[in-house]
């Protein structure tokens, strides 16, 4: 029977994820952990990919690991699938470690992952009932069940259709879609609109949104700063196999930006040196190769004030702050290198 | 031990359809992964399903009408007693049997291994799921198996056809063909899923592996006419192995039981030897 932990850390409670009763109401206060990690490392001979990370999501959560390629990310994402073996350190999923109980640990998770690895010589549809058929589902319950997550993936008129037929947005639905069929509590989900035009995205974001309202909890890795904002609870800023900062997207931003930001342009050759004379606007600068960011938390005085010392910028845009900006705070670099 | 998990629904709550639990997942996975691995590759290969057919039933009529109104006219009036006193027809039928499932082995278990780790990445979805990397190698290698004795089975009724297989036990040459398969099938799944980049590794193997084994492993005459400094080819050849088994069967090839055995005692220990490498290998590459 595998256990989640609680949040203080001293009792386990058993429980199924799948497990609903009369009691779940009664207990409001001690959110139960359904992945605790505890300096989590993993190394590739001398590399340190993930170097003693810790972190716990609670069931129902949104949770994101952003951070620029590179940063470990994905790797920790492996790790919690039970795809790869830790270093050291502690990981538990639904109270069982993913290194002894691999395929009990696999069972309760639904994985996109970063690259489409569909059937692509199935059908749309048999790629559902083959996967399905890994979880020993019996086809009674997979053939409406693969309708049913067709339509929820708007693929229904594509059913019969070949997978490489499908655009690249259609083949990440199928890939959600796909890993919806074992109707998993926990959903891993490693960079799930990278390579995806705008349209994709917001459809992508929708169709997660509503597994989030349902009551999933969603693991996300994602560079993309308004993915996080638009479907994180709460995350992790991540570095060189590090976390920076942890928090709501809203929190990370008050705590390490202000609430507006002034970006400058000058002209390449100007931004570099332009610093002295914007001394004092703003409560910080940071003068990056084609612009200069001027945090305060009042853009539009800020601008004013910029004029009023004569600055004449090529461009100038007043915006509120986000978590690029945290992450330009925090590391000096910007996310997507 | 029964505390209710936090208040969450699942996106099918309210409706009768829902899966079983996660423990009931593991439970089968753990029991009948293989098969369902081997179910999938199963039905990719339905996708080429008449390329199967059409290789199974073409390649022995086009073989067995070739040789039998051409060179066995010729063997047969001249020497009959050399190829162990029945028909040319007879005497390289089992041979190829055996070469015809070596070479599907040559295929099936290479390009589909690439395509698994590297080209499509296909091993990695049922790695998510509850399947083991043993699993997922074991299933490939039970739906090829499949695709052996189906091939072997008609490949042996053409076979019967022509009147090449005197002997009852004739259909014995479908395992020894299966077995051969397996034998040079399995170190070479272990060899590809070895293979970070495609670099014409497996177009090297057909043509420096599989093609010599073919024409030295006395498929189209004894492997004793052949100079001793070649005949060793053929003694570590599973076509070797896999013919002279057929042979017994089909016609009742004479040859000393205790070589029987070696051949039977080979091709298991060669093909062992593949599944230990091949499940190392696939362990390895999927738990990095």
């Amino acid at each position: 029977m595998p256990e989640l932990h609680s949040a203080e850390g001293t009792s386990k409670k058993p429980v199924s994820a799948h497990e609903t009763g009369p009691e779940k109401h009664k207990e409001p206060a001690a959110p139960q952990y359904v992945i605790t990690a505890e300096n989590l490392t993993k190394t590739y001979g001398d590399v340190i990919a993930v170097d003693g990370i810790s972190f716990s999501v609670p069931a129902g959560e949104s949770f994101g690991l952003l951070g620029p390629n590179g940063a470990g990310k994905s790797t920790t994402m492996k790790m919690i699938g039970g795809v790869s073996q830790r270093t050291s350190g502690n990981l538990t999923i639904m109270g069982l470690d993913p290194e002894q109980n691999g395929p009990e640990v696999r069972a309760h998770l639904g994985v996109v992952p970063q690259q489409d690895n569909l059937d692509e010589e199935l059908k749309v549809r048999d790629n559902l009932l083959v996967y399905g058929r890994y979880f020993g589902l019996p086809m009674s319950y997979l053939k409406p069940k693969a309708d049913e997550l067709l339509e929820f993936a708007q693929l229904t008129d594509k059913a019969k259709a070949k997978v490489d037929a499908l655009s690249g947005g259609m083949k990440r639905r199928l890939t959600i879609a796909r890993s919806l069929i074992n109707e998993p509590r926990i959903l891993l989900l490693d960079e799930p609109t990278t390579g995806l035009d705008p349209q994709a995205r917001h459809i992508l974001w929708d169709r997660l949104f509503r597994l989030k309202e349902q009551g999933v909890t969603l693991i996300l890795t994602t560079h993309y700063m308004d993915e996080a904002e638009q479907l994180c609870d709460r995350l992790i800023v991540v570095d060189k196999g590090r976390i920076m900062a942890e928090g709501s997207p809203a929190a990370l931003i008050r705590d390490y930006s202000t609430r507006e930001v002034l970006e400058l342009r000058f002209g390449s050759e100007r931004n570099a040196s332009i610093g002295a004379e914007l001394e004092g606007i703003g409560e910080r600068l940071e003068t990056l190769p084609d612009r200069v960011l001027i945090y305060t938390h009042d853009g539009e005085a800020a601008l004013e004030e910029v004029s009023a010392r004569g600055l004449r910028p090529l461009t100038s845009l007043v915006r509120r702050s986000s978590l690029e900006d945290v992450f330009l705070r925090l590391t000096g670099r910007s996310l997507v290198d | 031990m029964t505390e209710a998990s936090p208040a969450v629904e699942s996106p099918t709550a309210g409706r009768a359809l829902r899966a079983h639990p996660p423990e009931v997942s593991a439970a089968r996975a753990r029991r009948w992964g293989a098969f369902y691995y081997a179910e999938q590759v199963l039905r990719v290969m339905k996708g080429y399903g008449w390329s199967i057919f059409l290789y199974s039933v073409g390649q022995p009529a086009a073989y067995l009408f070739a040789m039998g109104v051409g060179l066995a006219t010729l063997v047969d009036t001249n020497a009959v007693s050399a190829f162990g006193g029945v028909s040319y027809i007879a005497f390289i039928a089992p041979a190829l049997l055996v070469s015809a499932a070596v070479m599907t082995a040559a295929t099936e278990f290479t390009f589909p291994v690439m395509d698994g780790f590297k080209w499509r990445r296909v091993y990695y979805g049922p790695h998510a799921s509850p399947l083991t990397p043993e699993q997922i190698a074991a299933g490939q290698i039970i739906a090829v198996t499949l695709r052996f004795l189906l091939q072997s089975v008609i490949y042996f009724v053409i076979v019967a056809l022509f009147g090449a297989s005197p002997s009852g036990w004739g259909w014995g040459s479908v395992l020894a063909a299966t077995l051969a398969g397996l034998s040079f099938g399995l170190p070479l799944m272990a060899y590809a899923a070895s293979i970070k980049e495609d670099k014409g590794q497996f177009a090297m193997v057909m043509r420096f592996i599989v093609m010599p084994l073919f024409l030295f492993s006395g498929t189209f005459f004894p492997l004793d006419t052949l100079p001793v400094l070649v005949r060793w080819i053929g003694w570590i050849s599973p076509i070797w192995h896999g013919t002279e088994l057929g042979r017994v069967m089909t016609f009742g090839y004479e040859e000393s039981p205790v070589l029987t055995i070696i051949h039977v005692v080979f091709l298991l220990a060669l093909a062992w030897f593949g599944w230990v490498l091949t499940k190392r290998q696939f362990v390895r590459r999927m738990g990095q």
